[in-house]
C-alpha cells in the first residue's frame, strides 16, 4: 500500500463496537460453529481472522484460530472459506436464536 | 403436525419462498412454510431495492399496504478514485409515476408483510424452525424435511428449497455444493439514522422521492467489489461488499473497508451526523449463470438466492427470487392439476420455464461477465485516469485544450498500453454483448 495517500489507508475500527447496534438471541454454551481442532492454523483460518465480518475469529496466545460465535451476523463467509476443507463445522443457530436483525 | 402430510414445504421465508408459498396457497395448495428466524427477515439482509414489477405480478396491489420506502427517482453510478468521483446520474420526473418502477426498502418490516400476506393465503408458516435435513424414501425421492423442532419428519409431495445463499439443506443433500470463494461476494452494511428532511436537503428529494448510488473503484482497494448508498426515509443504507476470494488475499476487514468508504470527502456529508442503528453482513451470489446448480429433481425444486439467481450487473437478485419463487409455484400448481408424481422429470417444466423468462436470458447474456470483472485494471488504474482526465479536462490553467486532449489520451496509454487498453476493452465488449 506504500505510495498511496493516507485517505486510502483502511482506518482501524473496532468491530465490537459496531455488534453492539445489534440484538442477539444467544444460545449459551452451544455455539453453532466450531474449528477442528489443529496445531497450526492453515493460511485459509488465518484469513478468517480479518474477513470475518464480526471478527468472530482469533489467533491465540498458542498460535492457534478460534471462534466465539456470539457476535455472528450468520453471513456464511467462513463456511464458503474453510468448510470444504474440514477446517470449521457450521451449522446454523437452532431456531430462533442467533442474530435478530431490526432492519436488515 | 406430525401426522399430516402437505403438498409443499417451502424452506425459507425469504422472496422467493414468500413469493413460492404465497401463489402455491392461493391456489389452495396445502403448504407448509418452514423458517429458522423469530420472525421472517430476522435473518435477512439486503441493501434494499424493490423491483415492483417482480412483485406486482405476485401480489398486484402490494402498494396498498406494503412497507415501502422511498421511490428511486434518480441514479447515480459514481466511479471512485481515493479524492474524487466521476459519475453518471440519471433523474427524470417520469419516476415520479403513479405506479412507480423501483422503491428502497427495509427488509425486516418487509418480510414481514410479505409473510402475512403468505398467510393471509392459507399457507401454515412456522418460525424459529431450522431444516435440518432432507428425507428420502427407497427411490431416493425428497418426501419431506426433519427439523430441530421435532423428531418426527414432516412429508409433503415437493420440497422448494429457498434457503438463500448460504443454505445449508441443499447442500447437505448433495444436491448443490457449497459456493466457491470466487463465486460470492461478502457485503457488510450499516444503517445511518437522519431527520426525515436531512435527507430530502442532502439529496435534493422531495416527500417520498429516493436516490441510489452504486459505486466501484478505489473503495474497493484493488478488489472486486462495489459500494452503495441508498436513501430510505428515515436512514441511509450504507454498503460495500467484494468477492470472498479476493478478501482471502488481502489483508483489508470488510468493516475496515466499509469505514474508508465513509470517511471518503465525497460520501462524509452525506452521512455527517447520523446515528447508526444496525451493522449487518451477507453473502451475495456474484457467479451467474455458470454457477446456477441443478434446480430440480425427485421432489424438490431450488428457487431464489439458494440457484445463485442474482444479475451481479445490474444489482437484480430479490426480483429474480421472486419470479424464480413465482414460476416454480405455477409450475407445481399446473402438475399437481394433473396429478403428477413430481419426479425429476416432471419438474423438468421448470427449468423451461426459467430459460424463457428474463431471469436466464438476463444471466446467460452476462455469463462471461464474471470472469471478465476479475481484471483488476477496471477497480484501480481506470478510475484513477478517469478522475485525472477529468480533472485535466475542468481545470481552467492556461494549458491549452489541444495539449490537454494529448494529455489525456497519453495517460491512458503510458499506464496501460495500447494492448493492454484494447485488452481490457475486448474482455469488457465480449462479456457485455
Amino acid at each position: 500500500m506504500s505510495g498511496e495517500t493516507a485517505v486510502s489507508e483502511v482506518p482501524a475500527v473496532r468491530v465490537e463496537d459496531k455488534l453492539f447496534q445489534n440484538r442477539y438471541l444467544v444460545d449459551a454454551g452451544k455455539p453453532h460453529i466450531t474449528v477442528t481442532p489443529h496445531t497450526v492454523p492453515s493460511p485459509r483460518l488465518l484469513a478468517l481472522t480479518r474477513i470475518c465480518p464480526a471478527g468472530c475469529y482469533s489467533k491465540a496466545d498458542s498460535g492457534q484460530v478460534e471462534i466465539t460465535t456470539d457476535g455472528c451476523v450468520e453471513c456464511g463467509t467462513c463456511r464458503v472459506v474453510a468448510e470444504p476443507y474440514g477446517e470449521i463445522t457450521w451449522n446454523y443457530p437452532r431456531g430462533g436464536f442467533g442474530v435478530l436483525f431490526k432492519f436488515g | 403436525m406430525a401426522n399430516e402430510k402437505f403438498d409443499v414445504i417451502v424452506v425459507g421465508a425469504g422472496p422467493s419462498g414468500n413469493a413460492c408459498a404465497y401463489t402455491l396457497a392461493s391456489r389452495g395448495l396445502s403448504v407448509l412454510q418452514l423458517e429458522r428466524g423469530e420472525y421472517p427477515g430476522s435473518k435477512n439482509v439486503q441493501g434494499a431495492i424493490l423491483y415492483a414489477d417482480a412483485l406486482e405480478k405476485v401480489i398486484p396491489d402490494f402498494r396498498e399496504d406494503a412497507p415501502l420506502e422511498r421511490h428511486i427517482i434518480e441514479q447515480r453510478i459514481w466511479m471512485m478514485d481515493d479524492r474524487s468521483y466521476c459519475g453518471a446520474h440519471y433523474r427524470s420526473e417520469d419516476f415520479n409515476e403513479e405506479k412507480p418502477n423501483r422503491y428502497t426498502i427495509i427488509r425486516a418490516p418487509f418480510d414481514k408483510w410479505f409473510s402475512k400476506k403468505v398467510q393471509a393465503s392459507g399457507a401454515l408458516v412456522i418460525c424459529e424452525t431450522t431444516v435440518l435435513e432432507l428425507v428420502r424414501n427407497d427411490a431416493n425421492k425428497v418426501i419431506g424435511v426433519r427439523t430441530d423442532r421435532q423428531g418426527d419428519p414432516i412429508f409433503a409431495d415437493l420440497v422448494v428449497l429457498a434457503e438463500g445463499v448460504s443454505g445449508l439443506v441443499g447442500a447437505r443433500a448433495g444436491l448443490r455444493s457449497i459456493p466457491k470463494p470466487e463465486t460470492v461476494a461478502l457485503a457488510v452494511k450499516e444503517m445511518h439514522f437522519l431527520p426525515r428532511e436531512t435527507i430530502e436537503a442532502r439529496f435534493n428529494l422531495q416527500g417520498d422521492e429516493g436516490v441510489v448510488i452504486e459505486a466501484a473503484g478505489t473503495i474497493t482497494k484493488g478488489m472486486t467489489g462495489t459500494g452503495f448508498i441508498y436513501t430510505n426515509k428515515e436512514c441511509i443504507s450504507i454498503g460495500i461488499g467484494c468477492l470472498i476470494s479476493d478478501f482471502t488475499e488481502k489483508a483489508h476487514t470488510p468493516y475496515g473497508l466499509l469505514e474508508a468508504f465513509k470517511q471518503h470527502p465525497s460520501v462524509k456529508p452525506l452521512l455527517a451526523g447520523s446515528e447508526v442503528k444496525e451493522y449487518a453482513a451477507h453473502m451475495i451470489p456474484e457467479g451467474g449463470y455458470k454457477a446456477i446448480p441443478q434446480l430440480f429433481g425427485d421432489g424438490w425444486l431450488i428457487v431464489g438466492d439458494a440457484g445463485q439467481f442474482v444479475n451481479a450487473v445490474h444489482r437484480e437478485g430479490s426480483n429474480l427470487a421472486m419470479t424464480t419463487g413465482r414460476i416454480a409455484a405455477e409450475t407445481i400448481i399446473d402438475l399437481k392439476s394433473r396429478n403428477a408424481a413430481m419426479t425429476a422429470n416432471d419438474l423438468s417444466v421448470y427449468k423451461a420455464r426459467l430459460d424463457e423468462s428474463f431471469v436466464m436470458k438476463d444471466l446467460k447474456k452476462y455469463k462471461n461477465l464474471p470472469r471478465a470483472l476479475e481484471n483488476k485494471h477496471l477497480f484501480t488504474t481506470y478510475p484513477k485516469l478517469l478522475s485525472k482526465a477529468a480533472q485535466t479536462w475542468f481545470r481552467v490553467d492556461g494549458v491549452d485544450k489541444k495539449a490537454k486532449e494529448n494529455e489525456i489520451v497519453k495517460s491512458f496509454f503510458r499506464t496501460r498500453r495500447v494492448a493492454g487498453i484494447i485488452g481490457d476493452m475486448l474482455g469488457m465488449a465480449r462479456a457485455w454483448r
